[in-house]
């Protein structure tokens, strides 16, 4: 019984050493348009001096799963090193006749919905390998988006650790409470990733949640 | 008389061939998650809004956003849904909560909830918040 609980116990050791020196899979979900591609950029160019993906006004500009290896990032003395993967914004609805709008080509708006459709599959399907979620939110934005809702629960039912980003801090119209009421049960961190404001505050945040990754 | 009747009808904003569908729990308790989602996105494929009694499980809603985007360009005209859950237990108390999940175990479901799903040709945006849901209509 001894040399059993012994042995289980050896196994467990094994297996945790070896998971730790795996690079944690670090996801960036949100709806279109949040700021989930700055936020990674940010973060990549900070660390790796490299960006992961290109940013643009129009909705769905990130319509493939994209990938960053080995970003190792430092705080305050300590040192992680991640697998940044940048999804593209989950919705329910895509219309090619949005991208009109943005004076894009009838046919290239129609190519580009098909592939907005096919991205949100994909970002869906990856919510399995996930070790840890940044759930990137405009803070202009209303956040009672049942989308928002729907994946926090995915995540909590896979018990993946989840941080919230209020993203978009530094405009007039932000509102970061709105945020923090709606999720009152996550950690919300209010920044800019386009300015780089605040990204202590998320560092810190991330290295503190990815103890909790199982 | 009659005119005035034409009158009135000429300021009033149209909205054409939609129906409000009620569901109730019963009808998808004992169905799998793959039919429970194909009845819905059958009734969205008809112009209609649905009003669910009870919510699918997350990992049912994803799949709900999948299929639906599946959907998009195979479905004529189809654009994808707007979804809106409204449950009670959002305004609750930590003891309440407790109670309402003790519920909601025994039931099975979570039956205080309601869940509105439209085809997003009829449904411009659903806004919400943790008392209401406010449908906004295409004109």
């Amino acid at each position: 019984m001894a040399i059993k609980s012994f042995a289980e116990l050896f196994k467990k050791f094994i297996s945790n050493v070896f998971k730790n020196k795996k690079d944690i899979k670090l996801g960036f979900y949100g709806p279109p348009n949040a700021g989930k591609t700055s936020l990674a950029n940010r973060i990549c160019k900070d660390f790796t001096g490299e960006e992961i993906g290109s940013v643009s006004k129009i909705p769905h500009e990130t319509r493939n799963v994209q990938f960053k290896e080995k970003v190792e990032i430092s705080y305050k003395g300590k040192s992680m090193t991640f697998k940044m993967i940048d999804t593209p914004g989950i919705t329910t609805k895509v219309d090619y006749e949005e991208f009109l709008k943005y004076k894009v080509k009838k046919k290239e708006a129609k190519s580009r919905a098909k592939e907005a459709t096919q991205g949100i599959i994909e970002s869906i399907k990856w919510l399995d390998d996930m070790d840890l979620v940044v759930i990137v939110l405009d803070s202009t934005e209303n956040p009672y988006n049942q989308v928002n809702i729907t994946i926090i629960g995915n995540l909590v039912a896979r018990k993946i650790p989840v941080l919230i980003v209020a993203n978009k801090a530094d405009l007039r119209k932000a509102k970061i409470k709105k945020i923090e009421e709606a999720f009152p049960e996550y950690e919300v961190i209010g920044i800019s990733a386009k300015y780089g404001k605040n990204l202590d505050n998320f560092y810190e945040a991330v290295f503190k949640l990815s103890k909790k990754i199982k | 008389m009659a005119k005035k009747i034409v009158k009135k009808k000429s300021k009033t904003k149209k909205i054409n061939g939609f129906a409000i569908q009620f569901m109730p729990y019963s009808e998808i308790k004992n169905a799998g998650s793959t039919e429970r989602i194909r009845k819905i996105l059958d009734i969205a494929f008809t112009n209609s809004i649905l009003i669910l009694q009870g919510r699918l499980k997350p990992e049912e809603e994803t799949r709900l956003i999948e299929d639906t985007m599946a959907m998009i360009g195979h479905v004529k005209s189809f654009k994808g849904i707007e979804l809106a859950v409204i449950s009670p237990h959002e305004n609750q108390s930590p003891i309440e909560k407790f109670k309402y999940k003790i519920a909601t175990k025994l039931s099975g479901a979570d039956l205080g909830a309601i869940t509105i799903i439209g085809p997003a040709t009829i449904v411009r945006e659903i806004k919400q918040d943790p008392r209401k849901i406010e449908l906004l209509l295409t004109k």
